[in-house]
Protein backbone atom coordinates (compact mmCIF):
# COMPACT_ATOMS: atom_id res chain seq x y z
CA UNK A 1 0.00 0.00 0.00
CA UNK A 2 1.25 3.29 -0.86
CA UNK A 3 0.28 6.53 0.68
CA UNK A 4 -0.98 9.47 -2.04
CA UNK A 5 1.06 12.69 -0.19
CA UNK A 6 -0.35 16.44 -0.59
CA UNK A 7 2.48 17.39 -3.89
CA UNK A 8 4.40 19.95 -4.04
CA UNK A 9 3.36 22.69 -6.34
CA UNK A 10 6.13 25.07 -6.48
CA UNK A 11 9.15 26.31 -4.22
CA UNK A 12 6.76 28.37 -2.73
CA UNK A 13 3.58 26.19 -1.70
CA UNK A 14 3.68 25.20 1.78
CA UNK A 15 0.20 23.42 2.46
CA UNK A 16 -3.04 22.85 0.34
CA UNK A 17 -6.32 22.16 1.27
CA UNK A 18 -8.20 19.14 0.47
CA UNK A 19 -11.21 20.07 -1.29
CA UNK A 20 -12.64 17.16 -3.44
CA UNK A 21 -12.42 13.77 -3.00
CA UNK A 22 -12.94 12.52 -6.75
CA UNK A 23 -12.49 8.37 -5.68
CA UNK A 24 -14.71 6.85 -3.12
CA UNK A 25 -13.01 4.67 -1.33
CA UNK A 26 -12.80 0.94 -2.76
CA UNK A 27 -13.04 2.40 -6.44
CA UNK A 28 -10.19 1.59 -9.06
CA UNK A 29 -7.85 4.35 -9.58
CA UNK A 30 -5.77 4.08 -13.41
CA UNK A 31 -2.51 6.10 -13.09
CA UNK A 32 -3.33 9.89 -14.73
CA UNK A 33 -6.66 9.71 -13.22
CA UNK A 34 -7.95 13.00 -11.24
CA UNK A 35 -8.26 11.80 -7.62
CA UNK A 36 -8.45 14.48 -5.86
CA UNK A 37 -8.84 18.93 -6.00
CA UNK A 38 -6.44 20.66 -3.54
CA UNK A 39 -7.03 24.52 -2.91
CA UNK A 40 -3.73 26.35 -2.92
CA UNK A 41 -2.83 29.86 -3.45
CA UNK A 42 -2.63 29.65 -6.94
CA UNK A 43 -5.92 27.76 -7.80
CA UNK A 44 -7.69 24.40 -7.64
CA UNK A 45 -4.95 22.10 -8.46
CA UNK A 46 -6.21 18.51 -9.55
CA UNK A 47 -4.34 15.93 -8.26
CA UNK A 48 -3.86 13.00 -10.41
CA UNK A 49 -3.00 9.26 -9.42
CA UNK A 50 0.83 8.37 -10.24
CA UNK A 51 -0.05 4.64 -10.32
CA UNK A 52 -2.64 1.91 -10.85
CA UNK A 53 -4.25 0.15 -7.94
CA UNK A 54 -7.69 0.45 -5.50
CA UNK A 55 -8.18 3.77 -3.07
CA UNK A 56 -8.40 2.39 -0.08
CA UNK A 57 -9.05 4.72 2.51
CA UNK A 58 -8.66 8.86 2.73
CA UNK A 59 -6.76 9.92 5.30
CA UNK A 60 -7.70 13.66 5.49
CA UNK A 61 -11.48 15.17 5.40
CA UNK A 62 -12.74 17.72 3.03
CA UNK A 63 -11.48 21.02 3.86
CA UNK A 64 -8.50 20.31 6.09
CA UNK A 65 -5.92 22.32 5.05
CA UNK A 66 -2.35 20.27 5.76
CA UNK A 67 1.26 20.59 5.00
CA UNK A 68 3.25 19.46 1.78
CA UNK A 69 3.92 15.72 2.39
CA UNK A 70 1.13 14.79 4.02
CA UNK A 71 -0.83 11.77 3.29
CA UNK A 72 -3.88 12.38 1.80
CA UNK A 73 -5.18 8.57 1.17
CA UNK A 74 -3.95 4.89 0.93
CA UNK A 75 -3.57 3.36 -2.14
CA UNK A 76 -3.55 -0.57 -2.17
CA UNK A 77 -2.24 -2.59 -5.51
CA UNK A 78 -4.95 -5.80 -5.83
CA UNK A 79 -9.04 -4.62 -5.19
CA UNK A 80 -9.49 -6.91 -2.15
CA UNK A 81 -8.96 -5.00 1.40
CA UNK A 82 -6.62 -7.53 3.02
CA UNK A 83 -3.27 -6.17 1.09
CA UNK A 84 -1.25 -6.58 3.39
CA UNK A 85 -0.56 -3.30 4.54
CA UNK A 86 3.45 -1.87 4.24
CA UNK A 87 5.18 -0.72 7.63
CA UNK A 88 4.15 2.65 8.19
CA UNK A 89 5.62 4.98 7.85
CA UNK A 90 7.38 4.81 5.07
CA UNK A 91 11.38 5.40 5.13
CA UNK A 92 11.49 7.58 2.49
CA UNK A 93 8.20 9.17 2.71
CA UNK A 94 7.99 12.83 3.80
CA UNK A 95 5.79 12.84 6.84
CA UNK A 96 3.42 15.78 8.17
CA UNK A 97 5.29 18.56 9.97
CA UNK A 98 2.91 18.27 12.36
CA UNK A 99 2.02 14.97 13.80
CA UNK A 100 -1.04 16.74 15.76
CA UNK A 101 -4.63 16.76 13.80
CA UNK A 102 -4.14 19.91 11.14
CA UNK A 103 -6.29 23.09 12.77
CA UNK A 104 -9.01 24.14 10.52
CA UNK A 105 -8.35 27.34 9.48
CA UNK A 106 -11.32 29.58 10.07
CA UNK A 107 -11.99 30.60 6.10
CA UNK A 108 -12.61 26.92 5.58
CA UNK A 109 -15.83 25.87 5.05
CA UNK A 110 -16.76 22.76 6.26
CA UNK A 111 -16.41 21.78 9.91
CA UNK A 112 -15.99 18.22 10.27
CA UNK A 113 -16.93 15.92 12.91
CA UNK A 114 -13.66 14.33 14.39
CA UNK A 115 -15.70 11.24 15.24
CA UNK A 116 -15.76 10.66 11.16
CA UNK A 117 -12.59 11.31 10.85
CA UNK A 118 -10.64 8.46 9.30
CA UNK A 119 -7.30 7.20 11.22
CA UNK A 120 -4.59 9.33 10.82
CA UNK A 121 -1.84 8.33 8.73
CA UNK A 122 0.11 7.83 12.15
CA UNK A 123 -1.94 5.29 14.08
CA UNK A 124 -1.51 2.03 13.35
CA UNK A 125 -3.86 0.68 11.15
CA UNK A 126 -4.89 -3.10 11.98
CA UNK A 127 -7.67 -3.69 9.19
CA UNK A 128 -7.94 -1.03 6.44
CA UNK A 129 -11.56 0.35 7.36
CA UNK A 130 -14.40 -0.51 5.72
CA UNK A 131 -15.81 1.52 3.05
CA UNK A 132 -17.76 4.39 4.49
CA UNK A 133 -21.23 5.71 2.16
CA UNK A 134 -19.98 7.80 -0.56
CA UNK A 135 -19.83 11.12 1.60
CA UNK A 136 -22.45 13.97 0.30
CA UNK A 137 -19.62 16.38 -0.61
CA UNK A 138 -18.46 14.34 -3.19
CA UNK A 139 -21.44 15.04 -5.18
CA UNK A 140 -22.29 18.09 -4.44
CA UNK A 141 -20.77 20.42 -7.73
CA UNK A 142 -19.40 23.70 -6.89
CA UNK A 143 -17.84 25.98 -9.31
CA UNK A 144 -13.88 27.38 -8.62
CA UNK A 145 -15.28 30.95 -8.47
CA UNK A 146 -18.32 29.85 -5.69
CA UNK A 147 -15.76 27.62 -3.70
CA UNK A 148 -13.11 30.82 -3.60
CA UNK A 149 -16.12 32.80 -2.34
CA UNK A 150 -17.05 30.38 0.30
CA UNK A 151 -13.38 29.97 1.27
CA UNK A 152 -13.28 33.86 1.66
CA UNK A 153 -16.74 34.48 3.90
CA UNK A 154 -16.30 31.38 5.69
CA UNK A 155 -19.88 29.78 4.02
CA UNK A 156 -20.60 26.16 4.72
CA UNK A 157 -21.24 25.25 0.97
CA UNK A 158 -23.15 22.23 2.85
CA UNK A 159 -26.21 23.74 3.65
CA UNK A 160 -26.43 24.75 -0.16
CA UNK A 161 -27.47 20.70 -0.68
CA UNK A 162 -26.12 18.94 -3.47
CA UNK A 163 -28.91 18.75 -5.41
CA UNK A 164 -27.50 21.18 -8.26
CA UNK A 165 -24.56 23.11 -8.83
CA UNK A 166 -24.03 25.70 -6.53
CA UNK A 167 -22.70 29.05 -8.08
CA UNK A 168 -21.03 32.60 -7.42
CA UNK A 169 -25.30 33.84 -7.05
CA UNK A 170 -25.45 31.23 -4.30
CA UNK A 171 -23.41 32.72 -1.97
CA UNK A 172 -23.39 36.48 -0.44
CA UNK A 173 -20.75 38.91 -1.72
CA UNK A 174 -18.02 38.78 0.46
CA UNK A 175 -17.90 41.61 3.33
CA UNK A 176 -14.77 43.89 2.67
CA UNK A 177 -13.72 44.85 5.86
CA UNK A 178 -13.37 41.01 7.40
CA UNK A 179 -12.41 38.57 3.96
CA UNK A 180 -9.35 38.30 2.33
CA UNK A 181 -9.92 40.19 -0.83
CA UNK A 182 -8.96 37.02 -3.83
CA UNK A 183 -5.99 38.36 -5.21
CA UNK A 184 -4.06 38.62 -1.63
CA UNK A 185 -2.94 34.74 -1.75
CA UNK A 186 -2.03 34.28 -5.53
CA UNK A 187 -0.12 38.06 -5.01
CA UNK A 188 1.73 36.68 -1.43
CA UNK A 189 2.44 33.46 -3.75
CA UNK A 190 3.99 35.13 -6.38
CA UNK A 191 5.87 37.95 -4.31
CA UNK A 192 7.32 35.14 -2.48
CA UNK A 193 8.30 33.38 -5.67
CA UNK A 194 9.63 36.63 -6.99
CA UNK A 195 11.42 37.54 -4.19
CA UNK A 196 13.62 34.02 -3.89
CA UNK A 197 13.97 34.51 -7.76
CA UNK A 198 15.70 38.35 -7.39
CA UNK A 199 17.43 36.72 -3.66
CA UNK A 200 18.80 34.02 -5.09
CA UNK A 201 19.02 33.83 -8.73
CA UNK A 202 22.19 36.29 -10.56
CA UNK A 203 20.02 37.40 -13.39
CA UNK A 204 21.55 38.28 -16.41
CA UNK A 205 20.27 39.70 -19.48
CA UNK A 206 20.11 39.63 -22.97
CA UNK A 207 17.89 41.38 -26.11
CA UNK A 208 17.61 41.15 -28.80
CA UNK A 209 14.90 41.30 -31.75
CA UNK A 210 13.24 38.69 -34.68
CA UNK A 211 11.90 39.31 -37.85
CA UNK A 212 8.77 37.82 -37.58
CA UNK A 213 8.26 38.57 -41.68
CA UNK A 214 8.06 34.40 -41.99
CA UNK A 215 6.54 33.51 -39.10
CA UNK A 216 3.34 36.22 -39.48
CA UNK A 217 3.19 35.01 -43.07
CA UNK A 218 3.22 31.58 -42.49
CA UNK A 219 0.37 32.16 -40.01
CA UNK A 220 -1.86 34.44 -42.52
CA UNK A 221 -1.66 31.17 -44.86
CA UNK A 222 -2.06 28.23 -42.48
CA UNK A 223 -5.41 30.64 -40.71
CA UNK A 224 -6.99 31.64 -44.05
CA UNK A 225 -9.83 29.41 -44.13
CA UNK A 226 -10.18 27.92 -41.29
CA UNK A 227 -12.51 28.02 -39.08
CA UNK A 228 -11.22 30.25 -35.25
CA UNK A 229 -11.18 27.11 -34.00
CA UNK A 230 -8.63 25.72 -35.62
CA UNK A 231 -6.61 28.86 -36.44
CA UNK A 232 -3.13 29.34 -34.59
CA UNK A 233 -1.83 32.21 -32.71
CA UNK A 234 2.17 33.19 -32.98
CA UNK A 235 2.92 31.91 -29.48
CA UNK A 236 2.66 28.52 -30.37
CA UNK A 237 5.04 29.37 -32.65
CA UNK A 238 7.55 30.65 -29.81
CA UNK A 239 6.62 27.84 -27.97
CA UNK A 240 7.82 25.18 -30.50
CA UNK A 241 10.99 27.00 -31.49
CA UNK A 242 11.73 27.76 -27.80
CA UNK A 243 11.47 23.45 -27.48
CA UNK A 244 13.44 23.12 -29.98
CA UNK A 245 16.43 25.59 -29.46
CA UNK A 246 16.43 24.48 -25.85
CA UNK A 247 17.78 20.77 -27.35
CA UNK A 248 21.16 22.13 -28.16
CA UNK A 249 21.69 24.57 -25.12
CA UNK A 250 20.44 22.23 -21.82
CA UNK A 251 21.95 24.47 -19.92
CA UNK A 252 18.55 27.13 -20.35
CA UNK A 253 16.43 23.74 -19.91
CA UNK A 254 16.03 22.41 -15.78
CA UNK A 255 16.00 23.10 -12.29
CA UNK A 256 18.65 24.10 -9.82
CA UNK A 257 18.05 22.78 -6.64
CA UNK A 258 20.37 22.52 -3.65
CA UNK A 259 23.51 24.01 -5.06
CA UNK A 260 23.05 21.69 -8.63
CA UNK A 261 21.62 22.11 -12.06
CA UNK A 262 19.80 19.14 -13.54
CA UNK A 263 19.27 19.66 -17.23
CA UNK A 264 15.34 18.13 -18.57
CA UNK A 265 15.38 15.93 -21.01
CA UNK A 266 11.99 17.44 -21.80
CA UNK A 267 10.88 20.63 -22.88
CA UNK A 268 7.73 21.43 -20.65
CA UNK A 269 7.77 24.88 -21.34
CA UNK A 270 5.89 27.50 -18.92
CA UNK A 271 3.61 29.65 -20.20
CA UNK A 272 2.71 32.82 -18.25
CA UNK A 273 -1.22 33.42 -18.23
CA UNK A 274 -2.43 36.52 -17.24
CA UNK A 275 -5.86 35.86 -14.99
CA UNK A 276 -8.35 38.14 -15.28
CA UNK A 277 -9.01 40.88 -11.92
CA UNK A 278 -4.92 40.62 -11.31
CA UNK A 279 -2.24 37.93 -11.00
CA UNK A 280 -0.03 35.40 -13.10
CA UNK A 281 0.38 31.72 -13.09
CA UNK A 282 2.98 29.76 -15.52
CA UNK A 283 2.02 25.97 -16.38
CA UNK A 284 3.68 24.12 -18.36
CA UNK A 285 3.10 22.79 -21.77
CA UNK A 286 4.45 19.72 -21.45
CA UNK A 287 6.50 17.96 -24.04
CA UNK A 288 6.43 21.24 -26.19
CA UNK A 289 8.62 19.94 -28.90
CA UNK A 290 6.03 17.15 -29.36
CA UNK A 291 3.68 17.04 -31.70
CA UNK A 292 1.97 19.17 -34.72
CA UNK A 293 1.38 22.68 -34.24
CA UNK A 294 -2.02 22.41 -34.78
CA UNK A 295 -1.95 19.80 -31.23
CA UNK A 296 -0.07 22.43 -29.59
CA UNK A 297 -2.41 25.16 -30.16
CA UNK A 298 -5.64 22.82 -28.73
CA UNK A 299 -3.47 22.08 -25.82
CA UNK A 300 -2.37 25.62 -25.25
CA UNK A 301 -6.22 26.63 -25.81
CA UNK A 302 -7.29 24.19 -23.22
CA UNK A 303 -4.83 24.97 -20.87
CA UNK A 304 -5.51 28.56 -21.14
CA UNK A 305 -9.17 27.81 -20.92
CA UNK A 306 -8.50 26.12 -17.63
CA UNK A 307 -6.07 28.40 -15.82
CA UNK A 308 -8.83 31.08 -16.57
CA UNK A 309 -11.50 28.45 -14.41
CA UNK A 310 -8.53 28.50 -11.62
CA UNK A 311 -8.10 24.85 -12.41
CA UNK A 312 -5.10 22.76 -13.59
CA UNK A 313 -3.02 20.07 -12.94
CA UNK A 314 -0.54 19.61 -10.76
CA UNK A 315 1.92 17.91 -13.44
CA UNK A 316 1.36 20.90 -15.01
CA UNK A 317 2.41 23.28 -12.08
CA UNK A 318 5.22 21.69 -10.60
CA UNK A 319 6.60 20.75 -14.07
CA UNK A 320 8.18 23.43 -16.06
CA UNK A 321 11.75 23.17 -16.90
CA UNK A 322 11.80 26.94 -18.88
CA UNK A 323 9.13 29.59 -19.44
CA UNK A 324 7.67 32.10 -22.22
CA UNK A 325 6.30 35.04 -21.47
CA UNK A 326 4.63 36.66 -24.32
CA UNK A 327 2.58 39.67 -24.18
CA UNK A 328 0.36 38.50 -27.65
CA UNK A 329 -0.15 41.21 -29.93
CA UNK A 330 -1.53 44.26 -27.90
CA UNK A 331 1.15 45.20 -25.35
CA UNK A 332 4.42 47.05 -25.26
CA UNK A 333 7.57 46.73 -26.88
CA UNK A 334 9.61 44.27 -24.81
CA UNK A 335 9.71 42.38 -21.58
CA UNK A 336 12.49 41.12 -19.66
CA UNK A 337 11.28 38.24 -17.11
CA UNK A 338 11.80 37.10 -13.41
CA UNK A 339 13.22 33.73 -13.26
CA UNK A 340 10.67 31.23 -11.92
CA UNK A 341 12.59 29.12 -9.05
CA UNK A 342 13.68 26.43 -9.56
CA UNK A 343 13.87 27.40 -13.09
CA UNK A 344 16.74 28.61 -14.86
CA UNK A 345 15.89 30.50 -17.61
CA UNK A 346 12.58 33.02 -19.26
CA UNK A 347 12.30 34.01 -22.77
CA UNK A 348 10.19 37.29 -23.56
CA UNK A 349 8.64 38.06 -26.50
CA UNK A 350 7.49 41.51 -26.87
CA UNK A 351 4.14 42.61 -28.97
CA UNK A 352 5.18 42.67 -32.56
CA UNK A 353 5.17 46.11 -34.69
CA UNK A 354 6.40 47.47 -37.55
CA UNK A 355 9.88 48.54 -37.72
CA UNK A 356 12.16 49.86 -40.39
CA UNK A 357 15.16 47.87 -40.89
CA UNK A 358 18.38 48.64 -43.12
CA UNK A 359 19.10 45.39 -45.21
CA UNK A 360 21.32 45.36 -48.60
CA UNK A 361 21.65 48.72 -47.78
CA UNK A 362 18.06 49.85 -48.70
CA UNK A 363 15.42 50.64 -45.48
CA UNK A 364 12.29 48.43 -45.68
CA UNK A 365 9.55 47.79 -43.63
CA UNK A 366 9.32 44.94 -41.57
CA UNK A 367 7.81 43.01 -38.74
CA UNK A 368 9.48 42.72 -35.66
CA UNK A 369 8.92 41.69 -31.87
CA UNK A 370 11.77 42.35 -28.77
CA UNK A 371 12.96 38.93 -27.43
CA UNK A 372 14.63 39.07 -24.20
CA UNK A 373 16.51 35.96 -22.08
CA UNK A 374 17.01 35.91 -18.50
CA UNK A 375 19.16 33.23 -17.44
CA UNK A 376 20.79 32.36 -14.17
CA UNK A 377 24.77 33.01 -14.27
CA UNK A 378 25.10 30.02 -11.71
CA UNK A 379 24.44 27.72 -14.66
CA UNK A 380 25.27 29.97 -17.91
CA UNK A 381 26.99 32.76 -19.09
CA UNK A 382 26.09 35.22 -21.94
CA UNK A 383 27.88 33.49 -24.24
CA UNK A 384 25.46 30.20 -24.50
CA UNK A 385 22.77 32.96 -23.97
CA UNK A 386 23.50 34.58 -27.07
CA UNK A 387 23.37 31.05 -28.76
CA UNK A 388 20.71 29.94 -27.67
CA UNK A 389 18.69 33.19 -28.21
CA UNK A 390 19.60 32.92 -32.00
CA UNK A 391 18.62 29.41 -32.12
CA UNK A 392 15.15 30.94 -31.10
CA UNK A 393 15.19 33.54 -33.33
CA UNK A 394 16.46 31.07 -36.27
CA UNK A 395 13.63 28.31 -35.88
CA UNK A 396 11.42 31.21 -36.39
CA UNK A 397 12.43 32.01 -39.49
CA UNK A 398 11.75 28.67 -40.97
CA UNK A 399 8.19 28.06 -39.59
CA UNK A 400 7.11 25.76 -42.11
CA UNK A 401 10.06 23.36 -40.34
CA UNK A 402 8.35 23.93 -36.89
CA UNK B 1 -36.59 44.09 -35.53
CA UNK B 2 -35.84 41.68 -37.88
CA UNK B 3 -32.92 38.96 -37.58
CA UNK B 4 -30.71 38.35 -34.41
CA UNK B 5 -30.21 40.72 -31.69
CA UNK B 6 -26.81 41.19 -32.84
CA UNK B 7 -25.84 43.74 -30.04
CA UNK B 8 -27.12 41.14 -27.24
CA UNK B 9 -25.75 38.66 -28.43
CA UNK B 10 -21.90 40.32 -28.44
CA UNK B 11 -22.52 41.63 -25.07
CA UNK B 12 -23.42 38.08 -23.66
CA UNK B 13 -20.45 36.35 -25.51
CA UNK B 14 -18.31 39.26 -24.03
CA UNK B 15 -19.76 39.00 -20.70
CA UNK B 16 -18.68 34.97 -20.92
CA UNK B 17 -15.12 36.34 -21.51
CA UNK B 18 -14.78 39.43 -19.41
CA UNK B 19 -17.84 39.23 -16.90
CA UNK B 20 -16.68 41.69 -14.80
CA UNK B 21 -16.26 44.47 -17.83
CA UNK B 22 -19.47 47.00 -17.35
CA UNK B 23 -19.98 47.14 -21.18
CA UNK B 24 -22.37 50.07 -21.08
CA UNK B 25 -19.27 52.20 -19.45
CA UNK B 26 -17.07 50.96 -22.36
CA UNK B 27 -15.70 53.37 -24.90
CA UNK B 28 -17.30 51.76 -27.90
CA UNK B 29 -15.22 52.82 -30.89
CA UNK B 30 -11.94 51.96 -29.22
CA UNK B 31 -10.17 48.70 -29.20
CA UNK B 32 -12.52 46.32 -27.43
CA UNK B 33 -9.31 44.84 -26.44
CA UNK B 34 -7.84 47.55 -24.47
CA UNK B 35 -11.39 48.26 -23.18
CA UNK B 36 -12.53 44.92 -21.94
CA UNK B 37 -9.34 43.58 -21.00
CA UNK B 38 -8.46 40.69 -23.57
CA UNK B 39 -5.81 38.85 -25.22
CA UNK B 40 -5.03 36.90 -28.34
CA UNK B 41 -6.69 34.16 -26.81
CA UNK B 42 -9.91 35.81 -25.86
CA UNK B 43 -9.88 37.44 -29.16
CA UNK B 44 -10.08 34.40 -31.02
CA UNK B 45 -12.73 33.11 -27.97
CA UNK B 46 -14.95 35.42 -29.03
CA UNK B 47 -14.72 35.24 -32.89
CA UNK B 48 -14.90 31.44 -32.29
CA UNK B 49 -17.79 31.70 -30.54
CA UNK B 50 -19.59 34.27 -32.71
CA UNK B 51 -18.96 32.58 -35.96
CA UNK B 52 -20.57 29.65 -34.34
CA UNK B 53 -23.52 31.49 -33.83
CA UNK B 54 -23.93 33.12 -36.76
CA UNK B 55 -22.24 30.55 -39.02
CA UNK B 56 -20.09 32.92 -40.32
CA UNK B 57 -16.11 32.44 -40.95
CA UNK B 58 -14.99 35.42 -39.11
CA UNK B 59 -11.46 34.94 -41.34
CA UNK B 60 -8.73 36.59 -39.84
CA UNK B 61 -8.04 39.28 -42.85
CA UNK B 62 -11.01 40.84 -41.74
CA UNK B 63 -9.82 40.90 -37.98
CA UNK B 64 -9.09 44.67 -38.70
CA UNK B 65 -12.68 45.58 -38.82
CA UNK B 66 -13.26 43.72 -35.60
CA UNK B 67 -11.22 45.88 -33.62
CA UNK B 68 -13.30 48.01 -31.69
CA UNK B 69 -17.17 47.32 -30.04
CA UNK B 70 -18.41 49.27 -33.02
CA UNK B 71 -16.45 48.13 -35.57
CA UNK B 72 -17.03 44.47 -34.83
CA UNK B 73 -21.07 45.18 -34.03
CA UNK B 74 -21.31 46.83 -37.69
CA UNK B 75 -18.82 43.91 -39.34
CA UNK B 76 -21.39 41.34 -38.12
CA UNK B 77 -24.44 43.19 -39.11
CA UNK B 78 -22.71 43.43 -42.42
CA UNK B 79 -22.38 39.89 -42.59
CA UNK B 80 -24.86 37.68 -40.53
CA UNK B 81 -28.24 36.83 -42.69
Amino acid sequence: MTPFLMPSLGADMEDGTLVEQLIAPGERVTRGDIIAAVETQKGTIEIEAFEDGFLDAWLVPLGAKVPVGTPLAMIRSSEKASDTPDPQPQPDMPQPVDPAPPPLPPEVPQPVDPETLPPRPEDPQPSPTPAPDFPDELRQRVTPAARRRAAQTGFDLKALGTKRTITLDDLAPPQTETALPPLSAMRRAIADAMSRSKREIPHYYLSDSIDLTATEAFIAKHNAGLAPEQRLLAAVLYLRAMARAVQKFPEFNGTYEQGQFTPSRHAHIGMAINLRGGGLVAPALQDADQGSLDDLMARLRDLVERVRRGRFRARELSGPTITLTSLGDRGVRGITGVIFPPQVAIVGIGSPCWTAVVRDGQVRACRSAAITLAADHRVSDGHRGAGFMRAVINQLQKPEAL
Amino acid sequence: MTGPDLRGMLIRQLGRIAPEIDLTAIDTAADLRDECDIDSMDFLKLVTALGRELSLPMPEADYDQMRSFDGLLEYLARHAK
